[in-house]
C-alpha cells in the first residue's frame, strides 16, 4: 500500500428525502492498494456510501474524488470515471441475454473500443483465474449464485479499474458458495487491488482488510486496523455490533 | 355429387372469391399491424416519459381506445368523420385507421410494460461499467425488451387479424363476408354448404396466423435464456 490517495471522500452529506441524513459527514481516504472494509448495522448507509463513490447516487454536499477528479452523478466525464471504478452488487446483475463471455467483453468492446479478439482472450484468461473458463458460452441463468458473482467480479475487472467496490456480494448466496467468491476477492487484495468492501463476513473482513471503517447512523464511528477493531474496539457501539456476531458461538460453548 | 356440400367451394369462381376476400383481410391486417408497430413503439416510449401531462394524455388515449368497441370506432371513423368534416374516407382507409389506432394503443402498452419490467439494476450495472445511456439502451435494455415483446405482440397480431372480420359493417367484403355471400347465393343448391364454407374460412384464418405463431415459438426457443 502506498501513501498515494486514490479515492477520497470529504464531508459527504446525503439524504434521500431532504430531511433525514443517510450519510452525515463522511470523510475517508482510500490509498492506492489499500483494502478498506466498511462495517455497520443494516440501514446505516453503507450501500449509499458505495453508490456515491461511483456516482450512481447524487449527494447534497461534500465531495468524492478519484485521482483528484470529482465523482458526481450527472457530472461530465462520468463514463470515463466509472471505467476506473469497478462495482459488484449484492443482487446478481449479469445481463441475462448475453453469454458469460459476452457479458465480460461488452463494455471493453463498446466503451473502450478494444479489439474483439483481444477482449475475448482477456475474458478467457480472467475466467480461467476464477475457475469458470468452461462456462464462457453459457447464459447467466445456467450458473449458480456463487458462479454469477465470480463472473460479475471478472466483468468489472475486464475494464481494468483502479478501484473495486463490493457491496455485500455474498449476502444473497448459499453458505457453501460464499467461500469461492471471497477467495477471488482475497486474491485480488493480494495482488494489490484498491478495494472498498461492504460485508457481513467478519472472518473475511479480518483477513482481507488493511483498515476497518465502522459506520453507524451515517457517521464513521470507529476506524482501526482489523486486529484492533476485532479484539479491542474502542467504542461502545462497535463492541455491541461485534457482539451480535459472537452471540451464537458463546451459547454453544455454554 | 353436385349436392355434397364440399363442392360448393369449387363451384364457379367461389374459391377464387374466398381468396380475394382473404387478400382484403390480409391487406388490412398487414398495413395496420405494420403501422401499429411503428406508432405503438413510439407511443410506448411516450408512456414512460415522466411528465404528468404526457402521462395523462397517454392514459386517456389508451383507455378511450380500450373502452370503445372496435365496431363503434369503425362507425365513428367511417360515418362520423366523413359527415362531420366532409372528408371522403374509403372504407379501406377507415378500417386501416381504426385498426392502427387500436393496435397503436395496445402495442404501446406492451412496449411500456416490457420497458418498465427491466430491473433498475440492469441500468445500474451498465452504468457502473462506464456505459452511457445510448450504449446501455442499445446493448442492454433493447435486446431484453424485444425478447419480452415477442409473445404478447404475436398475440396482438393474431387478435388484430381476427378482428378485421368486423370491417364488413362498413361495406368491405373480406374473407368471412365472402363466405357468407357464397353460402347465401347457394342456399338452395347446397343446403349443407355453410359447414364447408365456414370450414374453409377457418382453415384460411389458420393458415394466416399459424406461420406467425411458429415464428414466435422459434424466437422464444432461441431466446429462452431470458
Ligand atoms: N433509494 C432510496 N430512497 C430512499 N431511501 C433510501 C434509498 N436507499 C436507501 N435508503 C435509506 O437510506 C438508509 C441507508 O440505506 P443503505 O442501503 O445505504 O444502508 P446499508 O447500510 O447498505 O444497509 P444494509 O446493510 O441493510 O444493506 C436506510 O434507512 C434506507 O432505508
Ligand atoms: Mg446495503
Amino acid at each position: 500500500m502506498s501513501q498515494e490517495v486514490q479515492l477520497s471522500v470529504k464531508d459527504l452529506l446525503k439524504s434521500y428525502d431532504g430531511t433525514a441524513e443517510v450519510l452525515n459527514g463522511i470523510t475517508l481516504d482510500v490509498h492506492k492498494g489499500e483494502v478498506v472494509v466498511v462495517l455497520g448495522p443494516s440501514g446505516c448507509g453503507k450501500s449509499t456510501l458505495l453508490r456515491c463513490m461511483n456516482g450512481l447516487e447524487s449527494y447534497q454536499s461534500g465531495s468524492v474524488t478519484l485521482d483528484g477528479e470529482p465523482v458526481t452523478k450527472d457530472g461530465k466525464n462520468m463514463t470515463a470515471i466509472r471505467q476506473k471504478i469497478g462495482m459488484v452488487f449484492q443482487s446478481y446483475e449479469l445481463f441475462p441475454h448475453l453469454t458469460i463471455e459476452e457479458n465480460i467483453t461488452l463494455a471493453p468492446i463498446r466503451v473502450q473500443k478494444r479489439n474483439k479478439a483481444e477482449a475475448q482472450k482477456e475474458a478467457q484468461e480472467l475466467l480461467e483465474r476464477v475457475g469458470l473458463l468452461e462456462k464462457k458460452d453459457v447464459y447467466p441463468r445456467q450458473l449458480s449464485g456463487g458462479q454469477k458473482q465470480r463472473v460479475a467480479i471478472v466483468r468489472a475487472l475486464a475494464m481494468h479499474p483502479e478501484v473495486m467496490l463490493f457491496d455485500e456480494v455474498t449476502a444473497a448466496l448459499d453458505p457453501e458458495m460464499v467461500r469461492e467468491v471471497l477467495d477471488v476477492m482475497l486474491n485480488l487484495a493480494e495482488q494489490g487491488m484498491t478495494m472498498v468492501i461492504v460485508t457481513h463476513e467478519m472472518n473475511f473482513a479480518r483477513a482481507a482488510a488493511d483498515r476497518i471503517i465502522f459506520i453507524d447512523q451515517g457517521k464513521i464511528v470507529e476506524e482501526a486496523p482489523p486486529e484492533v477493531f476485532f479484539t479491542n474496539p474502542s467504542t461502545e457501539r462497535a463492541a455491541k455490533f461485534l457482539e451480535t456476531f459472537t452471540y451464537e458461538s458463546k451459547k454453544k460453548r455454554g | 355429387m353436385a349436392d355434397t356440400g364440399f363442392s360448393i367451394l369449387f363451384k364457379g369462381i367461389n374459391f377464387l372469391r374466398l381468396l380475394q376476400g382473404l387478400w382484403v383481410t390480409l391487406q388490412i391486417s398487414l398495413v395496420s399491424v405494420g403501422l401499429s408497430f411503428v406508432f405503438g413503439t413510439l407511443f410506448g416510449f411516450l408512456m414512460t416519459v415522466k411528465n404528468r401531462a404526457v402521462q395523462g394524455f397517454c392514459w386517456l388515449y389508451l383507455n378511450f381506445i380500450r373502452i370503445m368497441p372496435q365496431l363503434v370506432l369503425l362507425f365513428l371513423v367511417f360515418f362520423g368523420v366523413t359527415r362531420q368534416w366532409h372528408v371522403n374516407l374509403s372504407s379501406w382507409s377507415s378500417a386501416v385507421i381504426v385498426f392502427t389506432l387500436w393496435g397503436t394503443a395496445e402495442m404501446g402498452d406492451l412496449v411500456r410494460g416490457a420497458l418498465t419490467s427491466i430491473p433498475v439494476h440492469q441500468y445500474e450495472s451498465a452504468a457502473a461499467l462506464g456505459m452511457d445511456r445510448k450504449l446501455t439502451f442499445r446493448y442492454v435494455i433493447l435486446p431484453q425488451t424485444i425478447r419480452r415483446l415477442v409473445a404478447p405482440s404475436i398475440n396482438l397480431i393474431t387478435r388484430m387479424i381476427k378482428t378485421t372480420s368486423l370491417v364488413e359493417i362498413i361495406g368491405m367484403v373480406e374473407v368471412l363476408k365472402t363466405g357468407q355471400q357464397i353460402i347465401d347465393a347457394n342456399r338452395m343448391q347446397y343446403p349443407t354448404g355453410a359447414l364447408w364454407v365456414y370450414g374453409a374460412v377457418f382453415i384460411l384464418y389458420f393458415l394466416l396466423c399459424w406461420p406467425i405463431s411458429v415464428l414466435a415459438g422459434k424466437l422464444e426457443q432461441r431466446w429462452k435464456q431470458v
